[in-house]
């Protein structure tokens, strides 16, 4: 009796082990195996390269030179930017590079760990630059700064240099690394992503008119609740706890005699 | 064979393998709910094909031997020949060369040469190459003059559109003021960058280089050997044809918020000067986002701290969010955004046109019908300082991004769980209770049986 009890826990746990997954491993990033490396930048929010996580940058560039790329995020990802600007040639001075991070709507985002400004001695042959980033969030309120799903833009460049270096050769190389299953642990959800509208505006003559809207929503819809990813988990637990209690129950049953 | 012993066995497998069922279809089930990756952005094909322009000195100094032992204006032609052959198909490319046929000394004559030897449009190549090939090194430096001629043959249209300038030497026949000239064609509207390769610089040609590139939001480079020179126009060109994407619409913000301009979901340009505020307006209704972010490009030298502030105001002027940014240092723009949903504030126009009503008032209380939009107000405004001698006017480029989506309530659901541990919790918490109830079941029927 008391045997297939322990085994059926164990069982039970190593089922339960199995399909948990494994915790995030904060390693140093590496690309992804097979992606391409991209050679190219933009220089504006508006021509920004769009790149995505596990992607290699590396692209040559002039010293002064403001270096755009963009990348999609998802709820629930925390992203870590690294970069490393190589200097080909001998430079005259100190310079202090910067890699800065803006979402969707140009605000800037913190970086929560990384190298974010630093600065190279003249003697220097590299930097290297990095930047971690929050956990993206699936909903914030509309006044609130936190980051969500969209476009993210990344700005590498130099911020303080001796003037005669600017325009000399360097060659930079980027790379943004994504930690986290796109699972974030907040409810709520973004209607629509943070992903800037990039065509040319019309300036309007008059107030729109009011579209005659059909009130489409059906009778039930005003009070059956969203179902969310929620519920399907409260469900499944709860559907599993009454398995498990039946299992139980069945266990402590005396063997029936012949 | 004794069935008492393998019945335990048989019960045991059978319930591990239900709840590895379980926890298997649990797995499909969170990967299915799991959310996508958000929509880009359906991509839009701007109209025409990208423009470019090659502008290059070819006057007396570059003759001079210092690239590798060569002469500046074969490393350029070299340079040239390389770029033609590697061209983009879809890429229309013109050559304009100034100082290239007047060999008097007459500054007046000297400072109106340049030409346009290579038109732009689809490349000829044999042909380009060969007008490439019979420049020789002659007169005087007249880049203002060359960058409007430049501007011209691209003509206006509905794109961005690139010239690459590439010059040895100080402009020798100010005025016009080559940089000025480049902040004066910037302003015209048409989304226009110059992008400046100067070949073996000294301080003043990068100066000025670097003014033009400032103006235009352009790059500057300082070649140095023949490698240098072709891949760098190799690679503006190619960016030309990768980034250039629709010019944003022009607009003029006014002084005031009631006779702002009306503005649809797109990105806008404008031009704002020190301590200007720029007001526009959106409309937005219930149930919809606004969500704003703008740029401010420091096209000239400017005090090192600077700031941009959006704000969202109601049209009674009542503030209802703001975006800032800040900044030191180097920077080419500065930007800000802002989100702001229109559902809080219509509860607010509701419970002002009740206030209204229970008054007596009679003026229409804004936004009191569900759908109709409510007009917001932007305002721009910067906090940079001009440096002594900075020119104020023509304004700094605006770059406005406004778009309406469909706003996001806060969450409001019962409180359930989710995640794997809740699942193992359940299950356990169910089992233990299983336990005990069997076990209780048992005292209890054992008991039963004897009294």
């Amino acid at each position: 009796m008391r045997t297939p009890l322990i085994r059926s826990g164990a069982a039970l746990v190593a089922a339960a082990a199995l399909t948990l997954p494994a915790a995030p491993a904060l390693a140093a990033p590496t690309p992804s195996p097979g992606a391409a490396t991209v050679t190219k930048a933009g220089t504006s929010f508006l021509t920004a390269t769009g790149i995505t996580a596990g992607q290699p940058v590396r692209v040559g560039a002039s010293t002064g030179d403001y270096l755009y790329w963009s990348f999609p995020a998802d709820a629930g990802q925390v992203h870590e930017i690294t970069g490393t600007v190589t200097f080909p040639k001998g430079r005259t001075g100190a310079s202090t590079w910067t890699v800065e991070v803006f979402d969707g709507l140009r605000r800037r985002q913190a970086c929560t760990a990384g190298a974010q400004t630093p600065t190279a001695a003249a003697s220097a042959t590299s930097v290297a630059l990095g930047c971690t980033l929050r956990q993206v969030r699936s909903w914030a309120e509309p006044w609130s700064a936190d980051p969500l799903p969209g476009t993210y833009y990344v700005r590498l460049s130099v911020v303080d240099l001796p003037e005669p270096d600017l325009g000399l050769p360097v060659d930079v190389e980027l790379l943004v690394s994504a930690v986290g299953d796109g699972d974030a642990p907040d409810d709520g959800e973004l209607s629509a992503p943070l992903v800037p509208n990039t065509k040319a505006g019309t300036v309007l003559t008059a107030e729109p008119a009011t579209p005659a809207e059909e009130d489409d929503e059906g009778f039930l819809d005003g009070w059956l609740p969203d179902l969310s990813s929620r519920w399907i988990w409260t469900t499944t637990g709860g559907v599993l706890a009454a398995v498990a209690g039946v299992v139980g129950f069945a266990l402590t049953r005396r063997p029936r005699r012949p | 064979m004794d069935l008492t012993r393998i019945r335990p066995v048989i019960n045991n497998r059978r319930s591990t393998a239900v709840i590895r069922g379980l926890l298997a279809a649990t797995v499909l089930l969170g990967t299915v709910v799991a959310p996508g990756a958000p929509a880009r952005a359906d991509e839009e094909t701007p109209a025409g094909p990208p423009r470019v322009e090659l502008v290059l000195d070819v006057s007396g100094s570059m003759r001079a031997r210092d690239i590798d032992g060569r002469s500046r204006i074969s490393v350029a032609q070299q340079a040239f020949n390389e770029v033609v052959d590697a061209l983009p198909e879809e890429t229309q490319l013109g050559i304009r060369v100034l100082g290239a046929t007047y060999k008097g000394k007459d500054k007046k004559v000297g400072c109106q040469d340049t030409q346009q030897i290579v038109p732009v449009g689809p490349v000829d190549r044999t042909q380009a190459k060969a007008a490439v090939a019979t420049l020789r090194p002659t007169g005087f430096t007249p880049v203002g003059l060359a960058l409007r001629s430049a501007a011209e043959d691209l003509g206006s249209g509905a794109t961005a559109r690139r010239i690459v300038l590439i010059t040895d030497g100080e402009d020798t026949c100010a005025p016009p003021d080559p940089c000025e000239v480049a902040r004066e064609l910037a302003a015209q509207g048409t989304k226009l960058v110059v992008d400046t390769l100067g070949l073996a610089p000294d301080e003043k040609v990068r100066r000025q280089l670097l003014c033009i590139a400032g103006a235009t939001g352009g790059t500057y480079t300082a070649a140095q050997s023949a490698d240098e020179l072709t891949g760098r126009i190799k690679q503006l060109v190619d960016r030309a044809r990768d980034t250039y994407t629709a010019a944003p619409a022009v607009v003029g913000g006014s002084a005031r918020c009631p006779d702002a301009p009306l503005l649809a979901p797109g990105v806008y340009t404008d031009r704002e000067r020190f301590s200007e505020h720029r007001w526009y307006r959106v409309p937005v209704r219930a149930g919809q986002e606004l969500r704003a972010s703008v740029s401010i490009a420091l096209d000239r030298p400017v005090a090192p701290d600077h700031g941009v502030l959006l704000r969202a105001t109601a049209p009674d002027g009542r503030e209802l969010v703001r975006g800032v940014d800040a900044g030191s240092g180097r920077t080419d723009v500065v930007s800000a955004g802002l989100r702001w949903s229109a559902d809080a504030d219509a509860e607010d126009a509701d419970e002002a046109r009740d206030a209204d009503d229970a008054e007596g008032g009679e003026t229409p209380a804004p936004g009191g019908v569900d759908a109709a939009p409510t007009t917001v107000c932007l305002v721009v405004s910067n906090a940079f300082a001009p440096r002594p001698g900075t020119r104020a006017t023509p304004g700094m480029p605006i770059e406005l991004t406004v778009d309406v989506v469909a706003s996001s309530p806060a969450p409001a659901g019962p409180d359930l769980g989710r995640g794997w541990w809740l699942l193992v919790l359940l299950t356990l918490a169910g089992l233990a209770t299983g336990l005990v109830a069997g076990l209780l079941t048992r005292w209890w029927v054992a008991t039963w049986r004897e009294n």
